[in-house]
């Protein structure tokens, strides 16, 4: 070979290495390359170790998902150094993370990322208020403003907000992540950005997800996935902010803060801002833009309360009052599907069976398979909430696993026991957001069954009445 | 404390009855102690798996006993059933590694085996199944051998494995089929008790069985913390 074509060559697979490498923070296990190439390239300085775990004076810091606390950090006996040392259990389930292994960046060039003319496809229109949100956003972007929060009601249509600000992107060149905490938002998110971006490449990333390179220009991801990656992204667009478990983890603020270049945007995007994002938002350290109408333009469903003696009695014997049943006969369309939110995964699970023979005792579903559960731990949610969608199941028992992120066309809502401590305010107003939700059934019935009212169920009516007035309703 | 597992809080229970394993310490909250589920009932005298009642030993078990003339493991013990909280609790702890979950079983693993093999004399030595040289690489710890540490008498090394083989990813007919992974380094003329975390098909165990027998061991149990 002539020595053009090697320096060619080298040149290519450098290019190569870059796209796959770049704006990742990667043990060496994750990094499949044979160790003669992968020395010359840290010879070269194409990569750059780091330490994984720091230790100083007062406590250990694990370098890729920011633990400090003591009690996460566990000694091990190391077979490579034949001696005890430290790992990080905090982040063990993305592969353990050992003191005596350092973490990688790609330090090569960065790859040229693809310049899009007209990247999006979508082809609708956004309504005025869309518009004015759309347009904060671009502007947000064009002006490498450190962050934006968009406080937009359940069913604004947030997502077709993005498209003007990741069109732009696009066409600069630039590379963008959505990252939101739950795994189903991901999943729903996906084929609605490929639909709307349908020449860019884009990679999908949660535990399981069959795609796990990570390499694209455009990923969407849960917030946890964002822990492989360092000075990636010129767009950062956080879902749900407000969701378990971003706001109680410090891990995943911090993999989010690392993810992005220096130099780039953070959007938020939320219906229910936190106590923490609203003192922030009234004392203008965070701008932000308020959309109090849904795409629609019908006013939010608000929620009727339903007091229960007995509720606790019921509760216990794993059925709903009976109010639930009077309510389920004489609710204004019948033809609505259910989604009933109980606080717990035992309840949920009991309930299940009890229920389904009971509805079809009283002839309000024909067979049992037509009441279905899900909860967090459970390894069909994916496809009962399909079936849940394709209107092969009536009525679906959740927890708040499917409180946001997740839309259906025509659903009544239902709490059971809606003082209990997991139905915060927030949670409550995203649960009576899943009602209403299509243009055409654009109203729904929301009702919490409780046995005493709570400040949480007060603040989230009063706050649901206080964005229809913002939305210009009465 | 914080739970091992979850870390939530750890708050005893305190009451008559406990009060004298107040000086322990707890490693698990109450609720993932509740989330695994210890055997209880009828079980096979044999395999340890549950069982009906009035059930002696199981139809695996009565397969073994055809195949040798007699099955070269005495009995195996096992604690936990394998449900999905073990599952997962396995995945973090023996295939992602995280070595200090081990702790979460020590205090039941030593107090079964106290009263399981009470009935065996002193002069009996424990051994766990040794993993292959690779498979000790890439997860940094083994952990049968973790297992058989915290009993009483210490363990012994006079077994080691030749292949490396990835049980978990075969047909229940192929692992049957497989061949002896082990050999000897050294003669036994005292009953063993052979540690392993869990016992699937009971292959591995009888594998290492026969071996022993083979080499003048006069009886062989095994004691595993799951059966699957
Ligand atoms: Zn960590
Ligand atoms: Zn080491
Ligand atoms: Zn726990
Ligand atoms: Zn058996």
């Amino acid at each position: 070979m002539n020595r053009n074509l090697l320096v060619q060559s080298q040149g290519n697979l450098i290019a190569e290495l870059a796209a796959r490498f770049s704006g990742k923070l990667l043990l060496r296990r994750e990094i499949p390359l044979d160790e003669k190439l992968f020395q010359r390239l840290v010879n070269q300085s194409y990569f750059t170790p780091t330490l994984s775990i720091k230790r100083n004076k007062f406590h250990y810091i694990c370098e890729r998902c920011g633990n400090r606390k003591r009690r996460l950090f566990a000694n091990i006996p190391c077979n490579s150094c034949k001696k005890d040392h430290l790992y990080c259990r905090k982040c063990i389930d993305m592969g353990r993370v050992m003191e005596c292994e350092p973490l990688y960046y790609w330090t090569g060039h960065e790859p040229k990322w693809k310049k899009y003319k007209s990247p999006c496809s979508w082809t609708g229109t956004l309504t005025p208020e869309q518009k004015r949100a759309a347009n904060r956003i671009v502007q947000a972007v064009k002006n490498d403003e450190r962050e934006l929060l968009v406080w937009a009601v359940t069913g604004a249509g947030k997502t077709e907000m993005l498209f003007p600000a990741i069109s732009h992107l696009l066409a600069l060149g630039k590379r963008i992540c959505i990252a939101t905490p739950r795994t189903d938002v991901v999943r729903e998110l996906i084929p609605r950005m490929k639909q709307a971006f349908i020449h860019v490449p884009i990679q999908g990333l949660y535990s399981g997800s069959p795609d796990m390179e990570g390499t694209a220009q455009f990923i969407i991801a849960t917030t946890h996935q964002l822990l492989r990656y360092q000075s990636a992204f010129d767009l950062i667009i956080i879902d749900e902010i407000d969701a378990f478990p971003f706001h109680s983890d410090p891990s995943l603020a911090f993999a989010v803060h690392r993810a992005k270049k220096s130099a780039s945007t953070s959007i938020y995007l939320t219906a229910t801002p936190r106590k923490k994002q609203r003192v922030r938002m009234y004392s203008k350290k965070l701008p932000h833009i308020f959309v109090p109408i849904r795409f629609h333009r019908t006013p939010l469903p608000v929620p009727r309360l339903k007091m229960c003696f007995q509720l606790k009695k019921n509760v216990k014997r794993s059925l709903p009052p009976p109010a639930f049943i009077h309510w389920l006969k004489t609710r204004s369309n019948p033809e609505r599907q259910i989604l009933l939110f109980v606080p717990t995964i035992l309840l949920a699970q009991k309930m299940d069976q009890k229920l389904g023979e009971l509805l079809v005792k009283e002839k309000m579903i024909r067979r049992e398979g037509l009441l279905e559960t899900v909860h967090a731990a459970d390894q069909d949610r994916e496809e009962k909430i399909q079936l849940f969608r394709s209107q092969n199941i009536q009525i679906l028992i959740t927890t708040t696993i499917l409180e946001r992120g997740v839309t259906f066309p025509s659903v009544d809502v239902a709490v059971i026991d809606a003082g209990h401590t997991v139905f915060d305010e927030a949670a409550l107003v995203q649960i009576a957001g899943r009602a209403g939700r299509s243009p055409s059934d654009p109203t729904g019935e929301v009702i919490f069954f409780h046995d005493g009212k709570t400040e949480a169920m007060e603040h989230a009516i009063e706050a649901i009445v206080s964005m229809n007035k913002r939305g210009g309703f009465r | 404390m914080y739970c091992v597992w979850c870390d939530g809080l750890c708050i005893p229970e305190m009451n008559w009855e406990n009060l004298w394993s107040m000086g322990r310490t707890k490693t698990l909250c109450n609720q993932c102690e509740n989330a695994l589920k210890v055997i209880e009932g009828n079980r096979c005298k044999k395999c340890s798996c549950q069982l009906k009642e009035k059930q002696y030993i199981c139809s695996d078990c009565m397969q073994w006993e055809q195949r040798f003339k007699q099955d070269p493991l005495k009995f195996n013990y096992s604690i936990f059933n394998y449900n999905e909280r073990m599952q997962d609790m396995v995945t973090r702890w023996k295939y992602r590694g995280d070595y200090h979950l081990s702790c979460a079983f020590e205090q039941i693993f030593i107090e079964t085996f106290k009263n399981t093999f009470a009935f065996l004399s002193k002069k009996v030595c424990v051994i766990s199944i040794p993993l292959s040289s690779e498979r000790i690489l890439e997860r940094g710890f083994n952990q049968a051998k973790v297992l058989a540490d915290y009993l009483i008498p210490k363990r012994e090394e006079f077994i080691t494995r030749v292949y490396s083989e990835k049980q978990s990813k075969k047909t229940r007919k192929e692992r049957l089929a497989t061949k002896n992974p082990f050999f000897l380094t050294k003669k036994v003329n005292k009953p063993v008790i052979l540690v392993d975390d869990i016992y699937t098909t009971g292959r591995t165990l009888r594998h290492a069985a026969e071996l022993l027998l083979e080499n003048g061991c006069p009886a062989v149990y095994a004691y595993t913390l799951i059966r699957s």
